[in-house]
């Protein structure tokens, strides 16, 4: 999303000198001669100048200003505090390495998605979604449509036979189907919330995606109230993504305290209260400069109350 | 008023219906057993070159660009319904009088259509929709719109009182064209007996039949004669029986050459569903399922004749015996069948089309085809209220689309909703298609949103299938982790916590038992948990998954 730079010289009732002129104005400065005639020239020819510039500048009124994309909550408290929201019609890129809480975010904005009644699609290229988990963040599980890669398509001829066992296919493969499934996704429309997960593809593989991919992807999802929701290690769609952010664990100094002084924490001691720190790298949804700042949240088992 | 509509030539009407295509060229009908085969209809392009009913096949066959086809019950019962589904769009009150011919009642529906004419023009259009060329007749008794039909081409509307001036130059022999299959050897001897005794008298029309004395009439031919006279004189008195049957929507094609590709398949499916789509739109009605049956032609069975998908294909397989009673390689012949549910009634052929072919890609027959068989289940137009401030929500139809074209790239069983299984067992829970329903904000859930928002619940990975792992233990827990699949997955354990023990379903072959714990290793950069598996059973361990 691109954001519109008004120049507002013009309205304060500046004048615009031309280069040459300016130039020779320069110059002229210099040579008392060619000062004097700049000086003699007479004012209604400065004043028509000055109003044939304007004329041809657009007032900062008349010019088109993309409104900003609404936003949803996150369904964490700490990143709407720290994003202000989901954007909708937006990509958002959410990475950081394994255990930095990547799928808990996901979870928690399926789960706000499902309060406010919207259906959600989330296409998994590794198949990992854990059913349990997806129930204990309170998401209604009507409401969303799991497309899990890692099967080869059935395409055959009348003649080739019955149907064929399934076989288990290469990551290069779970992410062609993955985007051709996010393809069709977002051109069926009426989702409010598509994820695409791609945490469990090799970084390398991940990168192969084309710009353009993400650029038909981010040109399908404009305009649309669905909210594109990409988890992956490393951040890969360029400028693609209006909002990114990066996550990494932390807490492991609590865990250290609690290992130290019992020789065997309880599940409830090793999962509840895992801190999440997140960053937002970029952030095309408001206008202006991002600032990385950094915030901390928890997370708990489901088990753990 | 009555209107009666008419098909003639109903053996190749119902053909024509099927293969548009061959309307301009001559066809012939033929029905027998082989090689015994006779010509039973030809159309008017084929009586020019001389092609005549009661010639044998091979007759035929020697008149260069006449088209034979057999005679073929199925598409006939269609043309018939599509006949009967034409007369019932415009009124509930239909007689299903022969398998050519249906009367409607037209009391009552002047202030819909018009006059009499417009009524007639619109079922002649609308039943050429259906793809028949039809007469309709209007009158004012259902026997002598019935004559009518017979007798005169194109739309024909006799006014009230002028039944004998209009029915008076009809042939005599239109009396005994019935249509009725099963009354023809009956009814042949009987007419051929009546037909000679007036040709005898010199009747030839109605006009004459009409003006004979009646006491004179029923003295000779008793009351048959009588009634007959009446017919003629469209002065007969009936009750029209209206039909009670509820409708069948189902369309049929018997193919000359068995098709083998996709793509001449889809032509013809495109054709029969628009069929039956205009059928099910002229009653108002959608459908929820489609049932689509192929006969194939040479199924070799080797083992396949089991059914792959008990859901939803049904492979029937007949023994039959060859013609010329070759008993060492019997054919076997098979009906593959396919069945297509709707979450919601729908009603668009192209939908319907493209639903069928990604089906037909993900399950092939396996075997040429030699006949269609479809088959639309009615439903009632589902009626739902949108609402202004309601969430976005999928089109239903575009949705379904879009859910069979994943599921040809993914495969059906991995895409839908997830449902959780009452069961403690890992992967504990089963797809289901995912239906879209009018989805409302959960108000319980709103009110907890603050205390959602504050914590969020940690979400486990899971590995499929379980990364198998070789764990060094250190008083009874794990203290080294090795993978030799995954390289992140090893390392030393930093922390642990556990076992977790669980067991269930000992009562069934599946029985399991297994100790869970979780663990943090040390990757290179990060630490990352993980929940190790120990299965009692199997004796091996696993990494089931990861905390994200």
């Amino acid at each position: 999303m691109s954001t519109a730079v008004i120049s507002t010289s013009a309205a304060q009732g500046r004048f615009f000198i031309f280069d040459e002129e300016s130039d020779a104005g320069s110059h002229a400065f210099h040579d008392p001669e060619r000062a004097s005639s700049y000086i003699r020239r007479p004012q209604s020819a400065i004043r028509n100048q000055k109003s044939e510039i304007l004329s041809s500048v657009t007032p900062a009124l008349r010019l088109s200003v993309r409104p900003a994309p609404e936003v949803v909550s996150s369904g964490i408290a700490a990143i709407d505090t720290l994003t202000g929201g989901l954007p909708r019609g937006c990509l958002t890129e959410i990475f950081g390495p394994a255990s930095s809480g990547r799928t808990t975010l996901l979870l928690a904005a399926l789960a706000a998605a499902a309060r406010r009644g919207e259906f959600c699609a989330i296409v998994d290229a590794g198949d990992a979604l854990d059913p349990q988990s997806v129930a204990a963040a309170g998401v209604d599980l009507n409401q969303l449509l799991w497309v899990r890669c890692g099967e080869h398509s059935p395409q055959s001829s009348l003649l080739q036979g019955w149907d064929s066992p399934t076989e288990t296919i290469s990551s290069e493969h779970r992410l062609e189907q993955l985007l051709r499934v996010a393809d069709l996704l977002l051109e069926s429309g009426g989702f409010g919330l598509i994820a695409l997960d791609l945490c469990d593809l090799p970084p390398q593989t991940a990168r192969r995606i084309p710009l353009a991919t993400w650029f038909r992807f981010r040109r399908a999802v404009e305009h649309t109230p669905t909210v594109l929701l990409a988890i992956e290690r490393q951040a890969i769609a360029g400028s693609c993504s209006s909002l990114r952010i990066n996550l990494s664990a932390t807490g492991n100094r609590k865990r250290e305290q609690i290992t130290n002084c019992e020789m065997k924490p309880t599940h409830a001691h090793l999962l509840t209260e895992l801190e999440i720190k997140a960053e937002v790298v970029r952030s095309r949804v408001e206008r202006k400069p991002v600032c990385s700042t950094e915030i901390t949240f928890a997370s708990k088992t489901a088990w753990a109350g | 008023m009555f209107a009666c509509i008419f098909v003639p030539n109903f053996c190749v009407a119902a053909v024509l219906r099927a293969e548009p295509d061959l309307r301009t060229q001559a066809v012939a009908i033929f029905e027998g057993k082989a090689p015994l085969e006779t010509v039973c209809a030809v159309n008017e392009n084929a009586g020019r070159m001389e092609v005549e009913i009661a010639m044998t096949k091979a007759q035929a066959e020697l008149c260069s660009g006449v088209v034979l086809r057999a005679r073929s019950p199925l598409q006939e019962s269609a043309a018939h319904a599509a006949l009967v589904d034409c007369a019932q769009s415009f009124s509930p009150c239909v007689e299903d009088t022969a398998c050519d011919t249906a009367v409607l009642d037209l009391a009552g529906m002047e202030s819909l259509f018009g006059t009499a004419r417009e009524v007639a023009d619109a079922i002649s259009n609308r039943a050429a929709d259906f793809g028949l060329a039809a007469n309709v007749a209007v009158a004012s008794n259902p026997d002598a719109a019935v004559l009518a039909a017979r007798g005169f081409s194109g739309v024909t509307v006799i006014p009230c009182g002028k039944e004998a001036e209009q029915l008076g130059p009809l042939p005599i022999a239109v009396l005994f064209a019935n249509g009725r299959e099963e009354e023809k050897d009956e009814a042949q001897k009987r007419t051929e007996g009546i037909l000679a005794i007036f040709e005898r008298w010199g009747v030839r029309d109605f006009q004459a039949l009409a003006a004979l004395p009646p006491v004179a009439l029923s003295e000779r031919l008793g009351q048959e004669g009588l009634r007959l006279q009446q017919l003629a004189r469209g002065a007969a008195s009936r009750i029209l029986v209206p039909m009670e049957e509820p409708a069948k929507f189902e369309e049929a094609i018997e193919l000359e050459f068995p098709v083998v590709l996709l793509e001449p398949l889809a032509f013809l499916l495109n054709r029969m569903l628009e069929q039956v789509c205009a059928r099910l739109a002229s009653r108002a009605l959608h459908t929820q399922q489609l049932r689509l049956t192929l006969q194939l032609e040479d199924f070799h069975s080797c083992g396949q004749d089991l059914d792959i998908d008990s859901h939803q294909s049904i492979i029937n397989s007949h023994k039959f015996q060859s013609a010329i009673g070759n008993r060492q390689s019997p054919i076997r012949f098979a009906h593959f069948q396919r069945t297509l549910n709707f979450p919601m009634p729908m009603l668009d052929p192209k939908l319907f089309l493209k639903l069928l072919q990604l089906d037909l890609n993900a399950h092939p027959p396996g075997a040429p085809i030699k006949k269609i068989h479809l088959i639309a289940e009615p439903a009632r137009p589902r009626s739902a209220q949108g609402g202004l401030f309601l969430p976005p929500s999928p089109e239903p139809e575009k949705l379904e689309l879009t859910l069979a074209r994943i599921a040809s790239l993914v495969g059906k069983s991995h895409v839908g909703s997830m449902e959780l299984l009452d069961t403690h067992r890992a992967e504990g829970f089963r797809m289901h298609r995912f239906v879209p329903g009018a989805a409302q904000p959960n108000q319980k859930q709103k009110c907890s949103d603050a205390q959602e928002n504050t914590c969020a619940v940690a979400a486990l990975r899971m590995f499929r299938p379980p990364l198998r792992v070789k764990v060094a233990l250190e008083n009874n827990g794990p203290a080294h982790v090795a993978c030799a699949k995954k390289k992140d997955v090893q390392g030393r354990v930093l922390w642990k916590a556990g076992p977790w023990r669980s067991s269930g379903d000992w009562w069934e072959r599946e029985a399991w038992s297994r100790d869970e714990w979780d663990i943090a290793l040390q990757n290179e950069t990060d630490i990352a948990l993980y929940r190790l598996v120990h299965d009692l059973l199997g004796g091996g361990w696993f990494v089931e998954g990861t905390y994200d």
